[in-house]
């Protein structure tokens, strides 16, 4: 599946190298406690630089969605339509990816879903990417 | 301090094309810049402060100065997306206030439509950048997102919208240099392909060539000039962003520039006669409205249904040169043209089939960047001379 590839920085190379093993990972602050999104060196909450990188669950649910007929880039006109949603991971933040593994009119604000690894980039790292629960 | 009165609009210019292959950006600025100056009554040598935003190539203010031939005591590059321009009115304003400019020009050009149109390489660096577009998203997929939560929340529908590009059509047909002039009902929003669900194509602003200027000058300076003026009374700026992963997708920045705008200008939304709302999507408008105070959050569908925005008789007169829907929104930036006609309405220079009768204040209001990412929002309250 041909995606327009996330560029790996020093900050962001943890994240995405996990993707490789299908771990879903977030930072957490270790002094407030919150979980940071995306990837960054201070937390945006309290400027602690003290940030850790844990397993998400990778369960969340639809926080928005929408369909896309008309493809946001080349490498993804066959795709369409695709859906695109902000996911709430049951940690809280919200992330940007694909719902998959069902019709577009199906996807609902509030469907539960888990994280997939369907999509594998041509470099073995993979794009996290959700699906329906069950 | 406050800018209330402190700086009045002397001079506004609207390009009248909206494809012009045959220019250079610079060179649409230039003329931009010669339309509000001629328009004011005043000559580029008067000029003493420059503003310009993204849409400026080379070295931003620096090359445009060169390039027009400006001898500058204060510049201004501040960038927030189409909104940047009521920024530049407002921080125009402040200057002028604080005795650093007189005659404050502020530009816009671009050629998207013939020209292509690509974001900067900042963007490939913006620390987001990993996070967001592998998925395949892009600017409309980030507004139909918006609109996918407001419908989940409100229960606002696809018609609700549509509604407010058919007020928008109902302005275009008056204006002769619109780039859509026919008017469109409900059912043809509607029956428009869908680009990403649930906005359709009519939900989408034009995509057009072109620009527009605005000076604005100290109160001696337009004591001496012939022409109407229209006065800075407040203004409200309030960036807004994904709040670390907790992004709020049914309310804007409006909801705090909004408020700063009003309270400056000593005035509520009830007072204002005309708006000119960003229109980049239907979605954008809806929102913006309810936060900026015109309607109970949530309820925005309703106050845009039976013809709630269109002038002169609406609940609301929007957008009456058409708008970014209709009109024009020149070079992906609807900040310019907001302005420009909340001008328009001020001076009773709009068309007479969209004047708002007695138009003593008016609005103008823009949302930068994305309604699911971060955005500028800006909030102009303007009023007639005389107030």
């Amino acid at each position: 599946m041909p995606r327009l590839e996330p560029s790996s920085t020093p900050l962001s190379e943890p994240f995405w190298e996990a993707t490789r093993s299908k771990q879903l990972l977030v930072q957490r602050c270790d002094e407030c406690q919150a979980v940071v999104w995306y990837p960054r060196d201070r937390c945006p909450s309290c400027l602690g630089d003290q940030l850790r990188w844990i397993e998400a669950s990778g369960r969340g649910e639809v926080h928005t969605f929408n369909v896309m007929r008309k493809p946001g880039n080349p490498m993804m006109a066959d795709l369409t339509p695709y859906v695109i949603a902000l996911v709430e991971l049951e940690e809280g933040h919200r992330m940007a990816t694909n719902v998959v593994g069902c019709e577009p009119e199906e996807v609902h604000c509030g469907m539960a879903v888990e994280v997939a690894w369907d999509v594998e980039l041509t470099d073995g790292r993979r794009l996290p990417v959700f699906r329906p629960v069950g | 301090m406050t800018i209330r009165g402190a700086a009045l609009i002397a001079g506004v210019y609207e390009h009248p094309r909206r494809e012009i292959p045959d220019r250079t950006i610079p060179q649409i600025h230039a003329e931009v810049a010669l339309g509000a100056l001629a328009d004011a009554g005043l000559a580029l040598a008067d000029v003493d402060g420059y503003f310009c935003a993204g849409d400026a190539p080379g070295f931003g203010p620096l090359s445009m100065a060169e390039y027009l031939g400006l001898h500058l005591s204060h510049v201004d590059s501040t960038e927030t997306g189409g909104s940047s321009y009521l920024v530049h009115v407002a921080h125009a304003a402040q200057a002028i206030a604080a005795g650093k400019c007189r005659v404050a020009l502020i530009t816009l050009a671009g050629n998207p439509r013939s020209g292509g149109w690509e974001r900067g390489a900042g963007f490939s660096k913006a620390p987001e950048a990993g996070f967001e577009t592998p998925w395949g998203a892009t600017i409309y997929a980030g507004y139909a997102l918006a609109a996918t939560r407001h419908m989940h929340e409100f229960g606002t529908t696809s018609a609700q919208l549509a509604e407010i590009k058919v007020a928008a059509s109902v302005h275009a047909q008056h204006n002769r240099h619109a780039f859509l002039r026919d008017l469109v009902t409900v059912e043809q929003v509607l029956d428009s392909p869908l680009v990403a669900d649930p906005l359709h194509r009519l939900d989408c602003c034009v995509i057009t060539d072109g620009g527009g200027a605005i000076v604005v000058v100290a109160p001696e300076v337009a004591r001496d000039l012939d022409r109407t003026c229209v006065k800075v009374l407040g203004a409200g700026e309030a960036p807004k962003h994904t709040n670390n992963g907790r992004i709020d997708l049914t309310h804007t920045g409006a909801l705090w520039s909004g408020p700063r705008a009003f309270e400056e200008a000593g005035v509520t939304p009830a007072d204002i006669d005309y708006a000119s709302i960003y229109d980049s999507f239907t979605i954008t408008v809806l929102v913006s409205i309810e936060d900026l105070g015109f309607c109970e959050k949530g309820k925005g569908g309703q106050f845009v249904a039976e013809g709630g925005l269109q002038a002169p008789y609406g609940r609301l007169p929007f957008n009456t040169d058409g708008g970014g829907l209709c009109n024009n929104h020149p070079a992906n930036r609807g900040g310019m043209t907001k302005v420009v006609e909340a001008v328009r309405q001020l001076r009773g220079e709009a068309h007479p089939a969209v004047q708002v009768a007695d138009c003593e204040l008016a609005l103008a209001h823009g949302t930068g960047g994305s309604l699911a990412t971060r955005m500028g929002s800006a909030t102009l309250v303007l009023g007639r001379e005389d107030t």
